[in-house]
């Protein structure tokens, strides 16, 4: 794999001001990202994964939230210094986002050719009709048939996966070194969705973009992604190469997690492994391990500090139970 | 087909959506075909899975089986009665015995009810109406007895909804779908709307409760995985019919309809090295929209193995193929 790093997010700190107190929705995340890898953010909901990527964007509306502390790095420039119009050359360029919903995503009263030719005249500097053929071109990649017809179509004129699909061609009509995937597929149908994961799949390859996913669905990232961070009540808990993590899982919430879902491949009337309690209120944690409550293997350190990253076996955990190897 | 074991037994289920136009004098121009002409049975004690792709029909087969919607036509058998003829007075008796779970645990709570008062409510209307006789303080008992039943504390009685997670909500919908004793639960995507990690404890939970209760489930979901865990029999539903029912191990085993086929293969399973050496069968096209009445097979626009001399015009019907093992394509039969 190319070892250039495309995006380096270090200590990222995201807090929301609530009536109730701070919510840390993501409290010191730090990632790399390489050319071409594909990168998995997984967790249930409220874990801070879509968080700390609209973080990234600076598109955390503030206030209520505010990002605290943490750079991120785009080629070598930390882009959360940028003031908003530099940071709006970035968004759509360099980096760009597919959102969990199309509908809502997609401006319902413009054309799809209005809202594609917008973003690449912006960026590219093209003229009119060359924005509507590359417009055009980008549709055709992603599979939507008769695209010249296509492009001066409404929204509502296209199904749910069609949809997605002039997403992704318009996230991807600028080229962007960074793609990031907000659950693509979650609103949609399973065949619908295999057809989804495999164009960004092919085109990532294609265009040679990173790619971060963000899903809670641990096949989905199983059969796309190239690393691994799991992310629990704000923080990163285990990051590690996709088949370390899914063969030995360390942290017992990825452990709990894994055995939790059942599974096509092997069938069996047995009795699911469940993690009880429910994920914590983000309101004014206490600096313990976060997972303590609902870990069966926890022990009086946890109550009474968060645990440090730790390498063990080349990958690296927050959790009391393994020690730093020397 | 039906035994003395059948609990419920749908024959020919039509639901029909009339589309409607014009502002002042409204005239029906066509119709969505929602389920269009099912039959299946479910026998006590089992668990049926029902499982499709969005608006195949899936809920609304079970509304119909409810009585929640009138279907337009075709029989709905509950213990030998016919629902769609009953009187509403039978029907009242009918739906003791047959409670709903819904989808969203936000939607389906009233949030200006405590969680007692949601519990108790199916036992307060049967009491008001005559049919049961429960008094208030039976009725509080029973409730306290369902909470710690499905794992809710006592305390939280006085609670409303939004006190409550996702999870825990759909614990008070679970309790308050067993206050009756019903005998078959409707469990329209129940986990769907929860985490991963809150998904496997209500499927345990409900797995629980169906051995204590012994309990028959219909047990909706757009997850394959679940479904195969839950359920004994499933029935695959495609554009308003149903395309192949058989056990669920041997339907995962061994698919037969090419659609049942793509659909397994489109599911992602959690595993990095089983995931690159699967061959997917991805499908081409949406699913159409069920407002035309077809002549020819339910999946032929879409189907890898569609044949135009037999399958553009004649409909398959289900057809036992092996032994509890029903399959609507004409791969198996000839028309």
């Amino acid at each position: 794999m190319n070892t250039e790093v495309v995006l380096l997010v270090e200590d990222l700190r995201t807090y929301f001001n609530t009536d109730d107190g701070i919510v840390k929705a993501v409290d010191g995340i730090s990632f790399q990202l390489h050319k071409g890898e594909t990168l998995g953010l997984v967790g249930e909901s409220g874990c801070g994964k879509s968080v700390s990527c609209l973080s990234v964007m600076k598109l955390i509306p503030s206030p209520p939230g505010r990002i605290m502390s943490g750079r991120a790095m785009l080629q070598g420039k930390n882009i959360l210094d940028y003031p908003v119009d530099k940071i709006r050359q970035i968004r759509g360029q360099k980096i760009s986002m597919i959102f969990q919903d199309p509908m809502t995503s997609l401006n319902p009263f413009l054309r799809i050719s209005t809202q594609m030719i917008e973003t690449i005249r912006l960026h590219q500097g093209l003229d009119k009709m060359q924005a509507q053929d590359k417009a055009i071109d980008m549709l055709r990649l992603v599979g939507i048939p008769n695209p010249s017809k296509r492009v001066a179509d409404y929204p509502h004129q296209f199904s749910g996966g069609m949809r997605q699909r002039v997403m992704i061609a318009m996230a991807l009509s600028c080229n962007p070194e960074v793609l990031i995937a907000d659950e693509p597929s979650t609103a949609l149908d399973v065949t619908i969705q295999a057809q989804i994961l495999e164009i960004i799949k092919n085109l990532s390859v294609e265009f040679g973009t990173a790619v971060i996913l963000i899903t809670h669905d641990l096949g989905v990232v199983a059969g796309m992604c190239d690393n691994i961070c799991v992310m629990y009540a704000g923080k990163i808990v285990e990051k590690a190469k996709v088949d370390d993590l899914y063969q030995d899982p360390k942290h017992p919430y990825t452990q709990g997690l894994i055995k939790s879902v059942p599974r096509l491949d092997k069938p069996g009337k047995q009795r699911l492994y469940s993690i009880e309690g429910q994920p914590p209120n983000l309101i004014n944690l206490p600096d313990v391990c976060t997972f303590h409550p609902r870990c069966d293997r926890a022990m009086d350190i946890c109550r009474q500090k968060y645990p440090p990253d730790i390498t063990v076996d080349g990958r690296s955990v927050r959790c009391w139970l393994y020690k730093e190897e020397k | 087909m039906a035994t003395d074991n059948t609990l419920v037994q749908v024959k020919n289920l039509k639901m029909h959506f009339p589309i409607e136009e014009g502002l002042l004098f409204r005239r029906v121009v066509g119709a969505i075909r929602a389920v269009d002409g099912i039959n299946f049975s479910i026998c006590k004690g089992e668990t049926m899975g029902l499982v499709g792709e969005s608006g195949c029909g899936k809920s609304t087969t079970a509304r119909c089986i409810a009585q929640l919607h009138k279907p337009t036509g075709g029989e709905v058998l509950f213990e030998g009665n016919d629902l769609c003829k009953a009187s509403k007075q039978e029907l009242l008796k009918a739906r003791m015995d047959m409670q709903m779970v819904f989808q969203d645990p936000y939607a389906s709570l009233n949030p200006r009810m405590t969680a007692g008062a949601i519990i108790g409510e199916p036992l307060l209307i049967y009491s008001k109406r005559g049919i049961l006789n429960y008094s208030r303080k039976d009725i509080q008992k029973r409730v306290e007895e369902l909470m710690e039943k499905v794992g809710l504390s006592r305390y939280f009685m006085n609670r409303y909804p939004h006190e409550f997670s996702g999870g825990q909500r759909q614990r008070i919908g679970v309790a308050r779908a067993l206050a009756l004793n019903p005998k078959l639960i409707l469990a329209d995507e129940p986990i769907s709307a929860l985490d991963v990690s809150i998904q496997s404890q209500i499927l345990n939970l409900l797995n629980d409760l169906q051995e204590e209760f012994n309990l028959t489930y219909l047990f909706i979901a757009h997850d394959l995985a679940v479904i195969e865990h839950i359920s004994n029999r499933v029935a695959v539903m495609y554009l308003g019919v149903v395309v192949e029912i058989a056990d669920s191990k041997v339907l995962y085993k061994k698919p037969m309809h090419p659609y049942t086929k793509a659909l397994l293969s489109a599911v992602p399973i959690p595993d990095p090295v089983v995931e690159r050496q699967r061959k997917r069968i991805i499908l081409e096209g949406d699913v159409p929209s069920p407002d035309k009445e077809r002549v020819g097979c339910y999946f032929y626009d879409r189907c890898p193995n569609a044949m135009p001399d037999k399958c553009k015009n004649n409909i398959p019907q289900l057809r036992e193929v092996e032994e509890n093992h029903e399959v609507a394509c004409f791969l198996y039969f000839d028309p």
